[in-house]
């Protein structure tokens, strides 16, 4: 168990939006991420994939539950005494036009985690760390003194990458990294941070909505819905064999690149829309958009079940 | 041909200088075809789209090319002309549904406005009565209950119908959607393309449907035209363009998108670069910076169509005579 690095335990987060109304946007969330490899989050929007990633980073405090990082927990220490920890785990968000600070030249931007956790003082310190990552995620030092606005989106993605590397976390987390860029810029980013993990062998937590990248570059993948885990397992078997309704129909949904199978295609349509997590239904969360919904899903919540190894689903059909 | 656009030259006269970014598009659009129009951003798709209904902003000017609708030449329309074939005979509909909808006005004024506007002889009752049958039809429950209620309270998949619904409220003989369902989770995307592809069905209305993603494109569109650099890189029937790329820009955007059942031990190929800057467009092929089989000419002359096959063409120079067959994917 020594090359865990992640593990989180029943991680709860509830946000009071009014006096009376609660999001549920995580609830009773549990993975365990290991050495080198990458956890996939899928789900819809408001799921609470974003949620729960930052609340992993303590950016919100969790509620309930515990995140261990290399078997320390991390769940009630102090914020100060959080700092050094924080180097570990580093984030890049989807955004990369919003995430950059439009009045800092990419040398600062990228050199801002050194100096936070004064890791490095004199500019030739800076420079001497700055510039190798430049290089690595494909920019040059030329780039160093000019400012976001003159780079495109999947240049910038790249900055918002050196700044996550910079301080050589065991874990990164990405918030939707590629969503926000073209498809033939899209690989550009993916090989760029497999190519680094298996070189350094970090782990990445990789939230996305795009199910077929998030199985090309994941090991393990967990299906978000309305704040709750419904499934987990290896990647190549969630594609395989999805077992929760719901996972089988967001996996029919995602548009097949072919037309002919694309016309052959049989749909197990999602009618309706996510509910809203104010009021998430009783039970289980998917029975009022599931086609296979019995009395049972809408009194009982399912607990999560291991069907067969590695493979859980959160279902009373199982 | 419902729409046919010819040598479409479109350029925006910024501080920085002229941006180019639509320049020389031809394309047609058959009677209930649903044409994919394909790129990045910065391609010139939207830019095209909106020259159709003339929804330019001040600082574009067309500087070249006709657009005939049904034979009828748009570009020199005068605006009232122009007025009365937006929404009626041509409509749109937008990527965003969360910010295309007036707030302030309720969903059932908004769709009556539209029918309102080009049938001023319908007595409210009966506008009224065509709003409700549009409902039913985009498959909004309770219709009646909804026709009073406002934007806020609509998610943004519900949204999307009713921006759908304004769209058909004429029965337009040609739709443009652009992007209409990026902004959407996949199962409401999943959800939007079963309806549109019904109500085409339906009325048989020409789609022009803009999108960056080529398995949206394969799930609706009958045909499909590749834009980069503000030009026709490739069109081709849907099949062709899957099975048969024959342009490297094509074969690039396939093979940067993972399969679902791709080895994951295989990189994925990406494209290398990024799009080139339009204030200043390549003179040669627009792609040939970020083309693996780029030669020396690529980068001077721009390449001639070359007819490869049943509505089939492609912009390259590899497909012309001469070519040579070595480091050539089409030889």
């Amino acid at each position: 168990m020594n090359d865990t690095i992640l593990e989180v335990k029943n991680l709860t987060k509830h946000f009071k939006v009014g006096k009376n109304t609660v999001v549920h946007a995580v609830d009773d969330i549990s993975f365990i991420i290991k050495k080198g490899k990458t956890l996939g989050l899928v789900g819809e929007s408001g799921c609470g994939k974003s949620s729960c990633a930052r609340t992993i980073i303590r950016i919100y405090e969790p509620d309930r539950g515990n995140i261990i990082l290399n078997g320390k927990d991390i769940t009630a220490t102090s914020q100060k005494e959080l700092k050094p920890i924080r180097k570990q785990i580093q984030m890049i968000f989807q955004d990369p036009y919003a995430s950059l600070n439009a009045r800092m030249t990419v040398r600062d931007i990228i050199a801002e985690p050194l100096v936070a956790h004064n890791i490095a003082k004199s500019k030739k310190q800076i420079d001497d760390l700055v510039f190798p990552v430049l290089e690595l995620v494909g920019l040059s030092k030329e780039h160093a003194s000019r400012y976001a606005h003159e780079f495109s989106g999947g240049q910038r993605q790249r900055i918002g990458i050196a700044r996550a590397l910079i301080l050589r976390p065991q874990l990164v987390i990405c918030d939707e990294p590629i969503s926000a860029l073209d498809v033939s810029i899209q690989a550009q980013v993916v090989n760029l941070l497999r190519d680094y993990q298996e070189k350094e062998g970090l782990c990445y937590l990789f939230i996305a909505h795009d199910l077929s990248m998030v199985r090309y570059v994941s090991d393990d993948v967990g299906v978000m819905y309305l704040g709750k885990l419904v499934e987990m397992c290896e990647s190549n078997e969630i594609y395989k064999n999805p077992l929760h309704p719901y996972t089988k129909g967001l996996l029919s949904s995602v548009p097949i690149a072919n037309p002919k199978l694309a016309r052959k295609k049989e749909t197990i349509a999602i009618g309706g829309d996510i509910p809203s997590p104010v009021n998430p239904p009783l039970g289980c969360r998917f029975h009022t958009r599931c086609l296979q919904a019995t009395k049972k899903c809408s009194e009982m919540q399912p607990e999560m079940k291991e069907v067969s190894s590695g493979h859980y689903v959160s279902c009373h059909l199982y | 041909m419902v729409l046919e656009i010819d040598n479409l030259k479109v350029s925006f006269f910024t501080s920085n200088g002229e941006v180019q970014a639509v320049r020389g598009v031809s394309f047609g659009v058959n009677e209930g075809e649903i044409l994919g129009v394909v790129g990045e951003s910065g391609s010139g798709k939207s830019v095209t789209s909106m020259s159709i209904l003339r929804l330019l902003a001040e600082s574009a000017k067309l500087k070249e090319g006709s657009i005939k609708f049904e034979g009828k030449e748009l570009t020199t329309l005068t605006k009232k002309e122009m007025q009365s074939i937006r929404g009626k005979d041509i409509s749109m509909i937008f990527q965003d549904p969360m910010s295309s909808l007036n707030p302030l006005h309720t969903i059932g004024n908004q769709v009556a406005e539209m029918i309102e506007i080009h049938n001023t002889n319908l007595s409210k009752k009966e506008v009224k009565q065509r709003v409700l049958k549009l409902f039913e039809k985009i498959r909004i429950p309770e219709p009646e209950k909804r026709y009073n209620m406002y934007p806020h309270q609509f998610s943004g998949g519900m949204r999307q119908r009713i921006m759908i619904a304004i769209a058909l409220a004429n029965a337009p003989r040609l739709l443009i959607a652009d992007e209409p369902t990026t902004a959407l989770d996949v199962t409401i995307q999943d959800q939007i393309l079963k309806l549109l592809r019904d109500l085409q069905k339906d009325s048989n209305t020409s789609i022009v449907f803009i999108t960056h993603d080529l398995g949206v494109v394969a799930e609706i569109c009958h045909r499909v035209v590749v834009l980069y650099g503000g030009l026709v890189m490739e069109e081709a029937l849907v099949d062709d363009i899957f099975e048969n790329p024959k342009h490297p820009y094509t074969l690039g955007l396939m093979a940067s998108m993972p399969e679902v059942n791709q080895d994951k031990s295989i990189r994925l190929q990406s494209i290398k670069g990024s799009p080139p800057d339009m204030t200043n467009p390549p003179l040669g092929c627009p792609f040939a910076p970020r083309c693996n089989y780029a030669r020396k000419m690529c980068a001077t002359e721009l390449p001639p169509y070359v007819e490869v096959g049943n509505k089939h063409r492609s912009m390259c120079w590899l497909l012309t005579e001469g070519a040579p067959s070595e480091h050539n994917p089409f030889k």
